[in-house]
């Protein structure tokens, strides 16, 4: 299996839709708080709603909403489910 | 391995080792989270079992509404009014109780002041001075606390202001801030103080200072009572009196919108100046909504938030009280100390829509806002005590006699909303950031945004010919 050619920015995830965590391409202090909420790869999220403005948005990871910017979910890549 | 290890010596010299060792296998991290969240999940697998979806679906349509493209804005700004409206609407008649009574112990007081054979100075300080400034203070602050700090609990109680950070996160980011700005000036409705030191919720350095920075824009509690006394003589006072409460809950409304307005300005002015930088991640957990405790908000909201204020109010105001009594009653030739300065600062104060003697009370209320109209008043009366004003009009008709017109009102409520902040604030953000800079500069801003927007006001309003 492939993942590389599948894998997807986070932001780029429709509402409603499940995916899985393939990679983190972040760094230093907002690396450790994303894995500290369980966001490890193979982990499934699913994208919940947006905010008025289009941006942030709702993730619900491990039964817990979390808000993300698009330039910090664009840089989790992940394997639409 | 060699066996030729370097011993270590001190623990900064193990702890860069640690750091070394960490960095040189970027995944090792990684590989302890998810080690322990694979163990958690091992663990809680079979352990755990889930309720049915029922509260979650709960949760998703309240956020269909409270965070929709169409709603959300216009729920924000009506749940604000609503707070606003029910806190004016309920205030009255127990500040109004509370100042009876406590002004026929006043009357008490001279009494026995005067049985005791004490000289007319001490009268004065005392009872005149620091007795008089702290019944004010108790009758106008107390009331409004008790309403609009549970109210505000609620809110915070019930998981909404999260998601009033996610539904303003985006301005936030234009300005290169973080959405998290909104959560530590709602803490600044209470106490700027308290705001100043809630700014440690956000991570990146740049994007606090700007939250210390700009968090006396949303008015503080010791501000509220001011500004709401103001829109409900002369705001409300234009309309016919079913309305007034309405109209004056919606001018506080629009000017705590126009302090949220100047914080994004200033945010963004320091993004691109002072503190230059992109705007940072922000990571915001948006909790379930929850059945708030009723028990747990009274005590939090009356007796952590309304007696904190409310005593700190009680410790500026008796000898501010004094202060004032003094100023006022001590003569030179003819003329009070306190009329001397008024008339040193009339020419400025009047550039900027206001007079010399509000001017010199927003000075002398520099360390607890919640005396300004106290002292505004003791001024205002030359015989040089704080009146008590039985009932709104009666503060009308003093405001009046002394020249004031709409645009006095407005002016003294937008140098309310956006002038220095308190001692105290000032002291939380000299601990907060370390820095007498940036301390100096919480004092500045503010100072000079409340003298450019006031002097704008009052100078086109005069050219208009509409004073």
């Amino acid at each position: 299996m492939n993942t590389a050619l599948t894998t997807i920015p986070l932001s780029t995830l429709g509402i409603g839709s499940v995916c899985q965590i393939v990679s983190l391409n972040l760094q230093g202090l907002l690396r450790r708080r994303i894995l500290d909420l369980g966001m490890v790869p193979g982990t499934p999220v699913q994208c919940i709603r947006k905010s008025p403005a289009g941006d942030p948005v709702a993730y619900m990871v491990r039964d817990t909403l979390i808000a993300l910017r698009s330039e910090d979910a664009s840089q989790i890549h992940v394997n639409p489910m | 391995m060699s066996a030729a290890i370097k011993p270590m010596i001190t623990l900064e010299e193990i702890c860069t080792e640690a750091e070394k060792i960490r960095l040189s296998n970027p995944n090792l991290g990684d590989t302890i989270v998810s080690d322990i969240y694979q163990n958690a999940e091992m663990i809680a697998g079979p352990a755990v079992s889930k309720n049915s979806t029922d509260s979650r679906s709960w949760d998703y349509k309240l956020d269909d509404v409270l965070t929709s493209r169409l709603f959300g804005y216009p729920i924000m700004f009506a749940l604000l009014s609503v707070i606003f409206w029910i806190t004016i609407a309920g205030a009255n008649v127990p500040s109004q109780m509370i100042a009876d009574t406590l002004f026929a112990f006043q009357d008490q007081l001279l009494i026995w002041f005067e049985l005791a054979g004490a000289p007319t100075w001490l009268t004065g300080i005392v009872v005149l001075g620091m007795f008089r400034g702290l019944a004010w203070v108790i009758a106008v602050m107390l009331p409004p606390m008790a309403i609009f700090f549970p109210l505000f609990t609620l809110l915070e109680d019930l998981g909404y202001l999260p998601r009033v950070a996610f539904n303003l996160d985006n301005m936030f980011k234009k300005c290169r801030a973080c959405g998290k700005q909104i959560l530590t000036m709602c803490m600044g409705f209470g106490c700027n103080a308290a705001g100043v030191v809630s700014c440690r919720i956000i991570d990146s350095p740049r994007e606090r200072l700007i939250a210390v920075l700009t968090n006396n824009f949303v008015p503080c509690n010791g501000r509220f009572p001011t500004l709401i006394a103001i829109a409900t003589i002369f705001m409300g006072g234009m309309v016919v009196s079913e309305l007034q409460t309405a109209v004056a809950s919606l001018v506080v409304t629009s000017l705590v919108v126009l302090g949220i307005f100047v914080t994004f300005a200033v945010s963004w002015a320091l993004s691109h100046t002072l503190l230059k930088g992109e705007a940072s991640s922000m990571v915001l957990e948006l909790p379930p909504y929850r059945k708030p405790q009723l028990g747990a908000i009274f005590y939090r909201s009356l007796i952590d938030r309304t007696i904190f204020v409310l005593k700190r109010a009680i410790i500026m105001a008796a000898p501010a009280g004094a202060i004032t009594w003094m100023l006022a009653n001590i003569y030179i030739g003819e003329i009070s100390i306190i009329g001397y300065l008024a008339a040193w600062l009339q020419p400025f104060a009047y550039a900027i829509g206001l007079d010399g003697f509000i001017l010199l009370a927003f000075i002398l209320g520099l360390p607890a806002n919640e005396i300004v109209m106290p002292i505004l008043l003791m001024c205002y009366l030359s015989a040089g005590q704080m009146m008590e004003f039985g009932t709104l009009e009666e503060l009308r008709d003093i405001l009046i006699n002394n020249n004031w017109t709409w645009l006095t009102a407005v002016c003294t409520m937008l140098f309310c909303l956006l002038h220095w902040p308190c001692t105290t604030a000032l002291l939380s953000a000299y601990k907060e950031t370390g820095s007498k800079k940036w301390t100096f500069l919480t004092f500045l801003i503010p100072t000079v945004i409340a003298f450019i927007v006031c002097f704008i006001v009052a100078q086109s309003a005069r050219l208009l010919n509409l004073v």
